[in-house]
């Protein structure tokens, strides 16, 4: 088999008495979108910032296509193509939503109008467009995880690391979101994304990675992961599986 | 924010160039040879803390290295002042880079920057007035010898074009900042350095390079400095008053901008002689205005005197055409 685009092997993360990654092993394969699920404070923001080097993990080993990448700095990883987005959107409030962009597409641009050229055309692949000369701090939530995508996506990503892109949208903007992510994917960018919003996750994720408490607890496809008992007592408590199987029989 | 066209920069050069043509007035060159000199002194910190975010209390030691170097160069080595003049600028670059290696490998960031570049300004004012080397206490004297080849000159006016040479070619290197790559990353490493960095900014190497360049500009500074007055002390080279100047006039001005430093210097320096026609010479007290000016500055118009110009434009041409209207009607 070839090697995955993205390997971890073992990976630990201790803060103080804290272990907030516990033994994490996976594995990304190329050219689709998996998604990494869990409940609140399982530790998938950490595990991401561990992937694009702004933590280091306290033990084990990262691999992108088959180089050992642990410990590696954001700017570093970022030149090899794994890009991350943040769950709190990091915008540069104080420039426009084009000048945003470009400093993304700079990283494979070193002249400043091709650089713009390129972010002109990133904005309005995800719906950007119009608003090219708004400053980034005018923008609406929806609009700044626009942006965050759009900064992110002009690097020119191999492996793009979404942190919760769809969190804190209404419905019909996580609808208009959706589609853009399966475009990127389909345009040949691997993507691993944390997400809470499931409807999305089922729609999008071909391969669905559970953590809870700093452990993987499930892997598969999304229907497999959320019917699986172990998966369901980890969101809602001991005994939840049972109890739901129970009143969902009861409801049939 | 608009950035300074080439024809912007020709202009207000064009203008200032004129001034000695029309007045042969030593007390007005006096002035603006002081005042040009704190604008390029302020333009090398706007390099680094306008548009880097990086915040520097302690620029005094990048001018006074300039300062020193090139006059200890000159009276010690009898190496020639335009050479010396060179190797000042060489110098507070190389001082540059050791201080932002030093605080940006630490990580330091924000107060902690300003209070340890402030530290390493006052450890070199009192190494430089002990040194036997910087003439200790008594400080430099450098010879005079009014000719050109020496950076000497009969009239206030050479050395006034000379110092608006220097000036026109920080705007120069501002302008090159502003439509590079580089500059688009400083820009970015001063809104969000988190952020930057995931997009493959090296932000140490990004905020290390400005602060060489911001150093460097400052240091002419300095070595314009001895070579105007022929005189350095530790005081006067790595005192905390042109680190104040420094910070000052692009606050003042409108910081991250091109011409800010200027007008932040012209305007600092106008208010502190007209407080001197006022009060007479009262030791301290041009201080006390330039804190009244900061506090102002800082409360009501954040962006700077530039700031407040763009502000009043706008409101001006979306109120014109109600006027227009009312005219009208």
């Amino acid at each position: 088999m070839a090697e995955p685009l993205l390997r971890l092997e073992r990976v630990c993360k201790r803060f103080d008495g804290l272990l907030a990654v516990d033994n994490a092993s996976f594995a990304v394969e190329a050219g689709r979108i998996t998604a990494l699920i869990g409940p609140n404070g399982a530790g998938k923001t950490t595990l991401f910032s561990i992937i694009s080097g702004f933590l280091t993990p306290s033990e084990g080993h990262i691999f992108h296509g088959g180089a050992e990448i642990t410990g590696m700095p954001p700017h570093l990883l970022a030149r090899r193509g794994i890009v991350r987005t943040f769950q709190v959107a990091q915008p540069f409030a104080g420039l426009s939503v084009h000048e945003n962009i470009a400093i993304g597409a700079h990283l494979s641009r070193r002249a400043r109008a091709d650089a713009l050229a390129a972010a002109a055309e990133v904005a309005s692949a995800v719906g950007l467009g119009d608003l090219l000369g708004r400053p980034a701090a005018s923008l609406t939530v929806a609009g700044r995880k626009r942006l965050e995508l759009a900064r992110a996506l002009a690097a020119g990503p191999e492996l793009l690391l979404l942190d919760e892109v769809l969190a804190g949208l209404n419905p019909s903007e996580v609808a208009a979101m959706v589609p853009i992510i399966r475009a990127l994917a389909e345009r040949g960018i691997t993507i691993l994304m944390i997400e809470h919003v499931m409807q999305a996750v089922m729609r999008l994720a071909e391969h669905v990675f559970v953590l809870a408490q700093g452990r993987i607890i499930a892997e598969g496809a999304p229907q497999a992961v959320v019917d699986d008992a172990v998966v369901i007592e980890a969101y809602l408590g001991h005994g939840a599986a049972a109890r739901l199987s129970a009143a969902g029989g009861a409801h049939v | 924010m608009k950035q300074a066209s080439l024809a912007h920069i020709a202009v207000v050069v064009a203008v200032l160039a004129a001034v000695p043509l029309l007045t042969a007035s030593n007390v007005v060159l006096n002035f603006l040879v002081v005042a040009l000199l704190i604008a390029l002194v302020g333009q090398g910190w706007n390099v680094l803390g306008g548009y880097g975010g990086q915040y520097s209390f302690g620029h005094a030691a990048f001018f006074g290295t300039g300062a020193y170097v090139s006059a200890i160069l000159q009276t010690r080595y009898g190496v020639n002042a335009w050479a010396a003049f060179a190797l000042g600028i060489a110098g507070g670059a190389l001082v540059g880079a050791l201080i932002g290696a030093l605080t940006f490998r630490s990580g330091l960031k924000g107060s902690y920057f300003a209070l340890v570049t402030l530290a390493f300004a006052e450890v070199l004012r009192i190494l430089a007035s002990v040194a036997p080397i910087t003439g200790a206490g008594v400080g430099i004297l450098i010879t005079l010898d009014l000719r050109p080849q020496a950076f000497q000159f009969q009239s206030r006016a050479p050395f006034y074009w000379i110092i608006l040479a220097l000036l026109a070619v920080s705007f120069l290197i501002v302008r090159l900042i502003e439509q590079s790559r580089f500059g688009a990353w400083l820009v970015a490493v001063r809104e969000n350095e988190e952020a930057a960095k995931a997009v493959g900014v090296n932000t140490q190497r990004v905020k290390l390079a400005a602060m060489t360049i911001s150093a460097a500009i400052t240091a002419a500074g300095g070595a314009f400095y001895a070579q105007y007055f022929l005189f350095v002390d530790s005081g006067i080279a790595y005192g905390p008053w042109i680190s104040i100047e420094a910070l000052l006039a692009p606050i003042v001005g409108g910081i991250g901008t091109t011409f800010g430093p200027l007008l932040g210097a012209l305007v600092v320096k106008m208010l502190g002689e007209l407080t001197k026609l006022v009060t007479g010479d009262a030791p301290g007290l041009d201080l006390v205005i330039y804190g009244g000016v900061l506090i102002l500055i800082v409360a009501f118009a954040p962006r700077g005197i530039a700031g407040l110009i763009a502000d009043l434009r706008l409101r001006f041409a979306r109120a014109r055409p109600r006027l227009r209207e009312r005219a009208h009607g």
